[in-house]
């Protein structure tokens, strides 16, 4: 494999002795090196360019180069570090060892959140500036007004929902003498499928068929005509009382709703039992037992648990994507009506402004989150 | 302190903890579940377990049964052979083109995984281990890159991609012409992964005994061998609470792989596949839930086998933006 070409390019940079030359040696290495094997794996990419080749030669190829290459390349990296004068060696070192994190982090992350600020100041194919015009036009236009909208009550249900049905199930399956990881991973069991998935999965459920297009095979309006009686309904274009977008989100709760049980059921199992038995003692009810004891003592964390669906539920995309017409049904979010201007109808500015928004919008959330999440460590 | 210490987050992992003495036992005070309590975790777990099963079951009706009544039907008659077959998951491997997307997303997922967690292992080795100047400021701006969402990053790179990047009319990176390609989405992944798994990786590898670094550094063993001998065997919990969040979440990943790679017959991946078939035949119910449960089985045999590190591993990831 062409891994080893990507040798050759490194010793020049390395073969610059004197020690005031250091810092621009170390430089040169965290910088030339990661760059040379981009290059190298770029080289070795050839192959798997090659659509007509056998899919499972391809990948195979596709996890030698991906598995084993990075490995070498550190590991060529730090052979390469050896042949340094000996007084260098361990100065240029670390470099070597977090030099190609913050290549990839700079060229990944760092790079773009200035250039998507940049762009979002401009026009669509980002050759003229436009000033502010992109932020007013996510102020304004309706579609985009309603996503606003629709996605601040994705922040306040799902995460609701979410959690607090999380709670309710784990403190009641905390009670079971039997099965309770067995329930619990049965609740859990969503978690691992994707939103792609989830979707097609309540597409089944909510499927509605108008008169003369087939028989109605969805359980919900199996369910609603056997119960209430009357025709079958099409769930997903209801907007009255936006009921379309909240059975959109029933789908994330579906999913998200193991994740909190599973955390807080843990942080309930590590509050002293003396805690609640004194309190039992002392006469208070079970539902006292749970307000009073259960919800003060594992705050922390739900607080942290719910950080994490806020931001989740600020970044949703896949469930409305697949579910279509979001335009057409009111159901369009956030990071849905990125995509669309950026990719769908190649408007680089006004994506980019989304995404700004996006982003502030994320900022103080995260913050919070990280501090928190640190703060439970610490406490530890 | 231990070797095995606990993932960043003990109250985050969930990891069964000994039963307490409380429950079900005869000591004072005692509660157990009451026949209510069992009453209504029964009825949430099937509530929850509903959906999927639709899934599970209508994929294995023949479409003529599929179409005509519910999958709850088939309940009624389990054993008429009749009720069931193979045939959607044939046709959606052969003709839907799912075998093809099933072996793309496996090789996005594997190497999106291996390659972070390498480069991440790396660094938070110096992080920890390492003396060197700016460790502290590097270390903090790797974690503060935790806040910026995916979606900062998506139009620059694919730009990046597409035309390489100038400033004032020099180019500074050549044109890769990346998008479209497998790298090109690993090292998407590996960007957005990266600041998540250092951050955790540095936490942990922090935490392990200096005593141990220390007598293999007196034993003559470089910095390379410390870490590929030492450091690694024993972090491998949090390697890999962090592989099957990070597995998972490219296996289930639609943006980057959409924006990246792209929806050709020849390269895309399994959930491009799914959502494809949602807009071509949203009504063809015995494909989509077959092609549906075929994206789901590696992620649920994950689940089903590994649960503890997979609990582990996902509450680990609760951090990610």
């Amino acid at each position: 494999m062409s891994i080893e070409q990507r040798e050759p390019t490194a010793p020049e940079a390395v073969a610059v002795p004197p020690s005031r030359w250091l810092t621009a040696l170390r430089l040169a290495l965290a910088i030339g090196v990661p760059v040379g094997t981009v290059v190298a794996f770029w080289w070795s990419f050839g192959f798997l360019r090659q659509g007509d080749a056998n899919r499972l030669v391809i990948l195979a190829v596709a996890l030698l180069v991906g598995v084993l290459g990075v490995f070498i390349v550190f590991w060529a990296m730090d052979q390469l570090v050896d042949w340094l004068p000996a007084r260098f060696r361990e100065g240029v070192r670390p470099y070597v060892f977090v030099g190609p994190a913050l290549v990839i982090l700079t060229v990944f992350l760092i790079y773009p959140v200035i250039n998507t600020i940049v762009v979002s100041f401009r026009d669509a194919g980002s050759s003229g500036f436009v000033g502010l015009d992109n932020y007013r036009f996510v102020f304004s236009d309706p579609s985009m007004l309603r996503s606003l909208r629709n996605t601040a009550t994705w922040i306040v249900v799902v995460p609701l929902v979410a959690v607090s049905t999380g709670l309710a199930f784990a403190t009641l399956a905390d009670r079971l003498r039997h099965g309770e990881s067995v329930a619990k991973s049965l609740i859990f069991l969503p978690m691992a499928i994707s939103f792609v998935g989830a979707a097609v999965t309540w597409r089944l459920v909510y499927s509605y068929r108008p008169q003369g297009f087939g028989s109605n095979i969805g359980l919900l309006n199996a369910v609603k005509t056997s119960v209430v009686g009357g025709e079958p309904v099409a769930w997903l274009s209801q907007q009255s009382w936006n009921l379309n977008n909240v059975y959109l989100m029933v789908i994330m709760v579906w999913v998200q709703t193991g994740f909190a049980m599973v955390v807080l059921s843990s942080a309930i199992k590590a509050i002293p039992d003396e805690l609640i038995e004194a309190a039992r003692i002392d006469g208070a009810t079970e539902f006292q037992v749970f307000r009073r004891i259960i919800v003060p003592s594992i705050l922390p964390t739900i607080v942290v648990v719910t950080t994490y669906m806020v931001i989740n539920a600020m970044k949703v995309f896949d469930i409305v994507f697949v579910m279509g017409n979001a335009e057409a049904n009111h159901t369009e979010v956030v990071a849905e009506r990125m995509i669309r201007w950026f990719f769908i109808q190649s408007n680089d500015g006004r994506g980019a402004a989304i995404a700004v928004i996006l982003f502030l919008a994320v900022i103080p959330v995260m913050v919070w989150n990280v501090r928190q999440f640190r703060r439970q460590e610490e406490i530890r | 302190m231990s070797v095995t210490a606990p993932l960043p987050a003990p109250e985050l992992a969930p990891v069964p903890r000994r039963r307490r003495t409380r429950r079900g036992g005869g000591t004072v005070g005692t509660t157990h579940a009451g026949w209510f309590t069992r009453i209504t975790i029964v009825a949430v777990v099937l509530l929850w377990l509903v959906p999927t099963a639709g899934v599970l079951i209508t994929s294995f009706r023949p479409e003529h049964l599929v179409e005509t009544s519910g999958w709850w039907k088939a309940l009624g008659h389990p054993f008429s052979t009749g009720e069931w077959t193979i045939q959607n998951y044939r046709d959606a491997l052969d003709t839907g083109g799912f075998r093809n997307a099933f072996l793309n997303s496996l090789a996005v997922t594997v190497p999106a995984t291996v390659i972070p967690i390498t480069i991440a292992a790396f660094a938070a080795y110096a992080f920890s281990w390492m003396e060197f100047r700016g460790r502290y400021v590097l270390f903090v701006l790797v974690v503060g890159l935790l806040v910026v969402p995916l979606q900062m990053a998506l139009i620059p790179i694919s730009r990046l991609y597409v035309s390489g990047a100038s400033v004032g009319g020099v180019q500074i990176i050549p044109n890769l012409q990346l998008n479209g390609t497998f790298l090109g989405v690993w090292l998407a992944h590996t960007g957005f992964g990266l600041p998540l798994a250092v951050y955790l990786l540095t936490n942990y590898i922090r935490s392990l005994p200096s005593s141990i670094m220390e007598s293999a550094k007196i034993d003559g063993a470089s910095h390379f061998t410390i870490f590929w001998r030492l450091v690694v065997p024993l972090s491998v919990p949090a390697l890999a609470a962090f592989a099957i969040f990070q597995f998972l979440w490219v296996w289930n990943d639609l943006l980057v792989a959409y924006v990246f790679l792209g929806g050709t017959q020849q390269n895309r991946v399994l959930t491009i596949a799914l959502a494809n078939l949602v807009g071509q035949h949203g009504e063809n119910w015995q494909l989509l839930t077959s092609a549906a449960f075929i994206s789901m089985s590696l992620p649920l045999l994950v689940f089903f086998s590994l649960q503890r590190y997979f609990v582990r591993g996902l509450t680990a990831g609760s951090v990610k933006g």
